[in-house]
């Protein structure tokens, strides 16, 4: 639980953090550090350097007034305590009242969350199912990437190398709209074996008129169900179209298996728990 | 009573909160890793990456060089240091015996083994030098499953070990009679079931200091240890031949061990080594990951059960065959544990006429194994209370019927089971049986259940029972030593209890803690029986300078071993501060009335001494009786005359759910029989650690290797400890039926929660998937392995 001798810096501006990237390619960003740390104790991670973006101002908040926007540095705990957060997208404090621990949700961030692209996040596949987007900045200036752009892989985004995430948005969800988390928690690590984020909005006409579904842990990243997505479109949402988006929701992933759940399980459980999120999510409209 | 003696105010039987807690909970304790000394320097340990190879070339010279490394050693410059010895063989059989090496020498044979060790001025240089270090290996092929290494043809751990075994024991009525009862029995099943291999987890890993004085020739171990005066002695004499004399151990607060640090382990007398040879104090602590692969591990026991009973439920015959899987060498007392303790504990609750177990310990490319909280009991308990519930099944017989119309009934003690096991000591089963039914509103969960049944409901409905005894307070020196059960030494403890001129008083117990509260539970007992304030006791412990011999804290046998030393020294003290009252009083010794810290001539309530007049007195020595010595104290070696058997029934109520195989627990009730208990909120809490454990391995834990011998539960984020949002809400009660092995009629309540509670979750478990076939399911029960039952029926 030693790990390998880093630099540490603290730059005051998201200019100067991309710079210092630049500049060393091996380089960390430093956020919450609650996935970082763990991994440079292992020495499954040895960075040069660590970035600590805790001196730059700005960062971190939440505006819940029209489109969300929310600072990269955001903790889980802001997130989960936000009053006007739980109004308009009850299912982000749901979901992080459920990351971690206490003392994890103090300290990890949702930028850091989404920059960190672990397989079996929650926020992954909440920001997939909300549609959100990212703003980022670099060495070249800035730019936004979409949710369906960000995730490329096991531990990798669409992230240059010296980018940095700075804030998070969320278009504000129609009325008529319902969302829902649902999660299988491992005993162990307490990360998602299985999440589903289930975001669907009817019509006036009561039919979906939109649906995204996006499945976390059993992936090598967060994906959306498009087959049940579309399944849903035009329809009522009942117990019969939910039952049958359940069905198709694991078709066409590519799921991991390892000693406490097999790909065939979590595979069975992509099914359950969209179900599950879709449910609430018809009950919370 | 006249009326200048005031009433005692009692403190045995109060929840008192416990003295240790204040430090504790302030930051203010002294764990391994605080200690400090001046020119410290920090070992690391180079450590196996695979489980099984020849080591062909070790190459220390690029660490040699490195930053901060003042020394580089291998299992060469160790070898002429002994091997660390097995303390407890298998009693009657051949124990083909291999022992751990302080450094691997030529071979490993688990992942984790140390080969080299690193000391450098500062931790991160010893870490970043073990990177330096190149090793060589021809790897073997390793094997994990003791049904596996038992095979001909699989991989051969140790030369004097054929086939990987370490002992073939057995216990009880011969294998002949056995078959030959269970051929004839009315009803008759078998099933093969698993007790899986857990890792303790204590919250603070283990870890050593060692300090070597060249002027005095004395060395001092500071060490994460259930067990100091032992450490000491089998460091000194059986490790590296120091005179015991010249050796003190010091365990500083221990942040428990569940049995983990009973035992003695490489870094103890390497660190001695170490500072020996380079002339620093040399500090070893491992890390989480360490403790995993190389601290010791529980259970993991595969058993084929044969029971025989009558069609109404009455067992006649049981027939245990067990492989224990002790892993890559022989612990400290690992043989041990399979056998005295879990051997001649099957019968449990039972009058069963005809047993047989038959014990082989085998050598795997794995962790070693030794006493887990519990020790063989849980992994007994778990044999015989799944073996009730099959009696059930096939006989159609209520469960709680079934364990009720075996029970030993209270006129039978002390009762002999027949296996070798000393006579339990007392015990009512029934009362607690049916106090946790009561509880647990049996009748109407079965009639719930039906309905839910009927109903074809998501949510399963399953309730387990399981009762259990088990022994504490281990053990008589003579039936546990060497001629007895094989035992290396003694199992007594001492005490010392001093009453200062300012009547203040000291006790000084070879028992410690490790987490449990000796220091308040000690005290209550002082405190009362010498009837001096609570606050005026002061329990030393954990030091062998300073603290009379004891062979440790394990086997809940603290209070019922070491606190009657305690309390027959604080009877010698009263003695003789009689004998000193009656020459203050000028009356006869046999006149002396003591109660509550006071003595008067009987009839003359009105001139009292109390214990502060004779302590003053005792030491100022200005006017003694003819002969006696000055001072107030007395010491105790005691050996208790048998151990004793705690009992209860525990009952566990889960909810399956039939989408995902995901089990929780809805009701959770103990029923728990310890005797006389000094601190209720001790014991509780005892109780509500040792469920928790017990449901732990019922639900979540369970040590996974690879084929190839990697542990792939190698840290927290894979092996599941529960948190408190994973457990429920215990409703405790408590039946007493008290012993007369001990004056305090206590019986030990260190381990029984996790004894107890493990069956009863395992029975609810399976309880909930009977309808749908499922007769056994091995833990732990995850989601998917419930599923899957739930799937295919008959698992």
């Amino acid at each position: 639980m030693f790990p390998n001798q880093f630099e540490y810096q603290r730059p005051d501006s998201v200019q100067a953090a991309a710079g210092l990237l630049a500049a060393d390619p091996d380089a960390k960003l430093l956020a919450g550090g609650h996935s970082l740390i763990p991994a440079m104790k292992l020495r499954l991670a040895s960075p040069s350097s660590l970035v600590d973006l805790g001196g730059i101002e700005g960062l971190v908040g939440i505006d819940a007034a029209g489109t969300i926007a929310i600072g990269a540095m955001t903790t889980y705990a802001m997130l989960r305590d936000s009053r006007e957060l739980s109004r308009v997208l009850p299912m982000v404090t749901d979901a992080a009242d459920n990351v971690g621990d206490p003392a994890v949700q103090a300290r990890g961030t949702l930028g850091g969350a989404l920059a960190h692209s672990d397989p079996a996040a929650d926020f992954t596949a909440i920001f997939l199912a909300l549609n959100g987007s990212v703003d980022v900045t670099g060495t070249n200036g800035t730019r936004t990437i979409g949710a369906d752009d960000l995730f490329v892989d096991l531990f990798t985004t669409a992230l240059q190398p010296d980018e940095i995430i700075t804030s998070v948005s969320f278009p504000a969800p129609d009325s008529g709209t319902g969302m829902a988390y649902e999660k299988f928690r491992h005993p162990a690590s307490g990360y998602a074996v299985v999440g589903v984020a289930a975001v669907v909005t009817t019509g006036s006409d009561g039919n979906v008129a939109s649906a995204r579904i996006a499945i976390t842990g059993a992936p090598s990243k967060a994906t959306r169900a498009s087959e049940s997505e579309q399944l849903l479109q035009g329809k009522k949402l009942n117990d019969e179209s939910i039952a049958a988006a359940a069905a198709a929701a694991a078709n066409g992933l590519d799921i991991n298996g390892d000693h406490f759940a097999s790909e065939e399980y979590r595979r069975h459980l992509v099914g359950v728990l969209t179900g599950r999120a879709l449910t609430r999510a018809a009950a919370g409209m | 009573m006249a009326a200048t003696i005031e009433a005692p105010e009692l403190l045995v039987g109060q929840p008192i909160r416990r003295r240790e807690d204040p430090k504790l909970m302030t930051g203010s304790g002294n764990f391994l890793d605080d200690i400090r000394l001046p020119g410290m320097s920090y070992a690391a340990i180079l450590r196996s990456p695979v489980a099984h190879a020849r080591i062909t070339s070790i190459d220390t010279t690029k660490a040699r060089n490195m930053p901060g490394v003042i020394g580089v050693f291998t299992g060469e410059d160790l070898a002429d240091v002994n091997p660390l010895p097995c303390a407890w063989q298998a009693a009657g059989v051949e124990n083909n015996v291999a022992t751990p090496r302080l450094l691997a020498l030529g071979e490993v044979r688990q992942v984790g083994d140390p080969i080299a060790v690193v000391v450098a001025e500062s931790v991160y240089q010893a870490n970043d030098a073990l990177e330096g270090i190149e090793v060589d290996f021809e790897e073997l092929q390793a094997v994990v499953d003791s049904r596996e290494a038992v095979k001909p043809g699989a991989p051969q751990l140790h030369e004097n070990a054929p086939n990987n075994i370490v002992m073939h024991w057995t216990c009880g009525a011969d294998a002949e009679t056995v078959d030959k009862a269970l051929a004839g029995a009315e009803v008759r099943v078998s099933q093969s079931v698993a007790n899986q291999r857990l890792i303790p987890t204590a919250m603070e890993p283990r870890g050593s200091v060692g300090l070597y004085e060249p002027a005095t020739q004395e060395y001092t171990l500071w060490a994460t240890s259930q067990a100091p005066h032992v450490h000491k002695l089998v460091v000194a004499a059986f490790v590296l031949g120091i005179p015991e004399q010249k050796i003190r151990v010091i365990a500083p607060d221990v942040g428990g061990g569940f049995g983990s640090k009973i035992f003695v382990y490489f870094d103890m007398p390497l660190v001695l080594w170490l500072s020996k040879a380079l002339g620093r104090p040399v500090k070893f602590f491992e890390d989480r990951t360490e403790n995993y692969l190389h601290t010791t591990h529980g259970r993991d026991h595969h058993t084929d059960i044969e029971i025989g009973a009558t069609k109404d439920g009455k067992i006649t015959a049981l027939k245990v065959s067990t492989l224990a899987n002790l892993g890559a060498y022989l612990s400290t007392v690992a043989p041990g544990v399979a056998t005295t303790l879990y051997g001649r504990m099957v019968a449990g609750c039972y009058k069963i006429p005809n047993i047989h177990v038959d014990v082989k310990g085998v050598y795997t490319n794995t962790a070693m194994v030794d006493a887990y909280r519990g020790a063989g009991r849980p992994e007994a308990t778990f044999v015989i209370e799944r073996a009730c519930d099959l009696v059930a099944d096939a006989t159609g017989v209520d469960p709680a019927e079934v364990r009720r119309r075996n029970f030993i009934q209270p006129a039978d003690f002390p009762y002999d089971t027949g296996i070798g096991m000393l006579p339990y000591d007392s015990g009512n089963y029934v009362p607690a049986l049916d106090l946790a039914l009561q509880h647990a509103g049996y009748a109407s969960l079965l009639e719930q259940q039906a309905a839910r049944r009927a109903n074809g409901g998501r949510k399963l409905l399953g309730i387990g029972v399981s009762s259990y005894v088990e022994v504490c307070g281990i053990a008589p020196s003579k039936w546990i030593g060497l001629s007895g059960e094989g035992w290396g030494a003694g199992l007594w403890e001492s005490a010392d209890v001093r009453v200062y001129l300012t009547g203040k008083v000291s006790v000084t117990s070879g028992s410690l803690p490790h987490g449990q509260g000796h220091e308040t539970t000690f005290a209550q007992i002082v405190a009362d029986r010498l009837g001096v304030p609570y606050d005026d006791i002061e329990i030393e412990h954990s030091d062998t300078k300073g603290t009379p011999f004891g062979f440790g804290s394990y086997g809940s046998r603290s209070l019922t071993v070491g606190g009657t030393a305690i309390y027959k020294s604080v009877d010698k003290v009263v003695e003789k501060a009689k004998l000193l009252a009656a020459h203050m009083l000028e009356a006869a010794p046999e006149d002396i009335v003591y109660e509550n810290g006071k003595a008067w001539v009987k009839g003359s309530p009105d001139a009292v001494k109390t214990i502060q007049d004779i302590a003053l007195q005792a030491h100022v020595a200005y006017d003694l009786p003819s002969g006696m010595e000055p001072g107030l104290e007395a010491v105790t070696y005691y050996d208790p005359p048998n151990c004793t058997f705690p009992f209860g029934t525990h009952v566990c109520v889960v909810e399956v759910d039939r989408d995902t195989g995901n089990v929780e627990i809805i009701k959770y009730v103990g029923v728990d029989d310890v005797g006389n208990v000094i601190n209720p909120m001790i014991v509780d809490g005892q109780f509500h650690g040792g469920i928790a454990q017990g449901i732990a391995q019922a639900l979540y834990e369970g040590a996974v290797y690879a084929d190839n011998g990697e542990l792939i539960t190698a840290t927290m984020n894979d092996y599941a400890i529960p948190k408190a949002s994973m457990l429920p809400t215990y409703e405790l009660d408590r039946t007493v039926t008290t012993t007369d092995v001990n004056p305090m009629g206590a019986k030990g309540a260190g381990e029984a929660g996790t004894i107890g509670s493990t069956p009863a979750v395992a029975n609810a478990v399976v309880d909930a998937l009977s309808h749908l076939g499922v007769k056994h399911l091995d833990m732990p029960y995850t989601p998917e392995r419930v599923w899957r039952a739930m799937q295919n029926g008959n698992a």
